[in-house]
């Protein structure tokens, strides 16, 4: 059974950023949701409350980015990009500040539906210049994800998982690079955030069924290493599959279609993600089956690229993480 | 480097420069120069701390947007001297003001006639809306309402690294309009920054035309008491009450100036083209010739000769 770690961010954030006097938290009214009550309470002359106002915050980050510090910007992270989108532009992504924009709730991870799901934030970050995208999928990385938004020499867009998080891995986030899960030759898989554990279930029932993969977890999206992304593709026989908790236009799946076409790569390309649609409210499995984000679409989409059928169902996936939605630890209440 | 002429000749220069050159290229920021003209005289002049520019006289073309390919990258706030902790920095907020900015960094002895020539250029770094790297300006304000933000959070930050610089913002009123604006205000006053100062051209002109027909913002002295700034309101073309309302008290709290001007203030021909001043491009040759002798007269200096 997986372990699960509670709160990963409320304590990292903690120890990286408590007595660096250059660093400052900002929140928009969402600070326990963002797991830095604690830090607010315990280092009140490092953390700014800028309310309800996240236009204003941008541009004041960016104020204090001339300043010289390096703000944690904390909310929603759809709350930091649709409104403020023309503040994020101009006062941080041009003048290349060093924001550190930690949004929370990625993708299909709240119940909240439209309004709080940020399902096309990559696409959006990918397109500015001078933006870096992380993506945090599983609790180790949560752990070192300030630490490697801090090294980055301009602004950072973090995608951050909050309440109870998995660990699936034991080395800390190296920007730029990417980990290679599993080594096969038959197929490249290639995942990020939370639809990374779902390709995890699904591993030992496609090996059963007799499949070799190959499994790439991206938590570094731009910069993005497209060579080592093309040595992979060409270490596998039949295609490439990607799943992401994020519309298929724009995100990873558009990330490996463009490596792909840049390069004059043949293989067949199958994106796996929200599908041109916006999710609704409701529990994460709930959203993952509906929306075809699961180890089992993954496993569908599988069977699409080889052609053939493995008879794999939900009993054959290792048995999914069992959620308190509304559990203390995961306070999805706002 | 200030108080080697008046701020009134100062005043006067800058509207000389911006009517010269908008003769010679058919057209522009003519009524800003009306109404700033005292303003920005009086920063650049008397009320600014500032040091000796950093920046070449004469600005060099545009060397790039930055980016980690661009290590040299730097912005025009060299021509506003160092950013050292003693100094005041200055935003110019409604960027499309830049004519009259640059005007004025000429007036002060900071910047060569030659740059007026490179405006709004292909290849130039002195851009037509004031960018980053145009001279003078630090930061983007072409989309209005993002200035005051930017102030806030660094006069912010320079109060928390105890620096005694001040952090000086010109507004102009079609930004009461944002909604940002008001956020910005707010939040300056919740956190006590009253290292912040504004300067606001009031003069109730838009790109539409007159506020009042295209949004009534109402009054907004008491709008931005209420929001928590310490707010005076003089008569923007008189210098004495400008010099004292910089006097007024504001601890704790942003100190906002709303500076009350007339549009066609020394170029009174410009009241024809009410209520569309805010770029004023000559409709006929003969309206140019028209206004080249009015506006020449008015401000006492020779017509422009702009038939070569």
């Amino acid at each position: 059974m997986v372990e699960m770690v509670s709160r990963p961010y409320a304590k990292a954030f903690e120890s990286f950023a408590a007595g660096n006097p250059d660093i400052l938290c900002l929140s928009a009214d969402l600070t326990s949701s963002c797991e830095v009550d604690g830090f607010r309470d315990r280092h009140p002359d490092q953390f700014i409350s800028l309310g309800m106002a996240e236009q204003n915050m941008m541009s004041f980050a960016g104020g204090l980015g001339l300043a010289g510090y390096r703000p944690f910007i904390h909310t929603f992270g759809v709350f930091m990009y649709r409104r403020p989108y023309d503040q994020l532009m101009a006062s941080i992504a041009y003048p290349r500040r060093k924001v550190r924009l930690m949004g929370f709730l990625p993708g299909i991870t709240t119940p909240g539906g439209m309004t709080h799901q940020s399902i096309e934030d990559i696409s959006v970050m990918r397109s500015i210049p001078n933006m870096t995208i992380l993506e945090t999928g599983d609790a180790t990385e949560v752990e070192s994800i300030c630490e490697a938004a801090d090294s980055i020499d301009g602004p950072v867009w973090c995608r951050v998982l909050r309440g109870s998080v998995p660990r699936l891995f034991d080395t800390p986030i190296k920007v730029g690079e990417m980990r290679e899960l599993s080594s096969g030759d038959d197929i490249l898989v290639v995942t990020s955030g939370i639809c990374t554990e779902e390709a995890m279930r699904a591993r030992s029932a496609l090996a059963k069924a007799g499949l070799s993969i190959r499994h790439l977890h991206l938590h570094t999206i731009k910069p993005f290493d497209s060579k080592a992304l093309l040595d992979h593709i060409g270490s596998v026989k039949h295609g490439v599959i990607t799943l992401e908790n994020h519309v298929t236009e724009g995100g990873i799946g558009s990330l490996v279609a463009e490596t792909m076409a840049d390069a004059g790569v043949g293989k067949r390309l199958i994106r796996l993600g929200l599908k041109d649609t916006y999710a609704h409210g409701g529990s994460r499995p709930y959203l993952m089956r509906y929306y075809g984000l699961d180890a089992l679409a993954l496993v569908r989409g599988i069977e699409d690229l080889t052609g053939q059928q493995f008879g794999i169902t939900e009993n054959d996936l290792d048995s999914a993480r069992v959620e308190d939605v509304h559990s203390l630890v995961k306070a999805e209440a706002l | 480097m200030r108080n080697e002429r008046t701020t009134e000749e100062v005043a006067l220069g800058i509207r000389r420069r911006v009517f010269e050159h908008s003769m010679r290229n058919n057209g522009g920021y003519l009524s800003q120069a009306c109404s700033a003209g005292e303003q920005l005289a009086w920063l650049y002049n008397e009320e600014l701390k500032l040091g000796a520019p950093t920046l070449p006289m004469i600005p060099k073309p545009f060397e790039g947007v930055p980016s980690p390919s661009n290590p040299d990258y730097h912005t025009g706030a060299g021509y506003n001297g160092p950013a050292t902790p003693e100094f005041d920095r200055l935003f110019i907020a409604p960027a499309h003001y830049a004519l009259v900015a640059y005007a004025t960094l000429i007036e002060v002895g900071r910047m060569a006639p030659e740059g007026l020539e490179m405006f709004n250029k292909d290849g130039s770094s002195v851009e037509m809306i004031g960018a980053e790297h145009s001279p003078g300006m630090e930061v983007h304000n072409g989309t209005l309402g993002i200035g005051l933000s930017t102030g806030a959070g660094l006069a912010y930050g320079r109060k928390r690294r105890g620096e005694a610089g001040r952090t000086w913002v010109f507004m102009s009123d079609g930004e009461v309009q944002e909604g940002q604006t008001w956020e910005a205000v707010q939040a300056a006053a919740h956190h006590g920054i009253d290292n912040l100062y504004a300067i606001m051209d009031v003069n109730d002109q838009q790109c539409d035309g007159a506020m009042s027909s295209v949004m009534e913002v109402g009054d907004i002295k008491t709008k931005f008491q209420n929001f928590g700034a310490a707010c005076i309101e003089i008569d923007g073309h008189d210098l004495t009450a400008m010099r004292d309302a910089v006097k007024e008290k504001h601890d704790g709290k942003p100190l906002i100036i709303l500076a009350r001007t007339n549009p066609f203030h020394t170029m009174s021909i410009l009241e024809e083209r009410f209520p569309r001043l805010h770029y004023v491009r000559f409709k006929s040759e003969d309206e140019r010739a028209r206004m080249n002798v009015s506006i020449a007269a008015d401000l006492g200096v020779e017509p422009v000769d702009y038939s070569h």
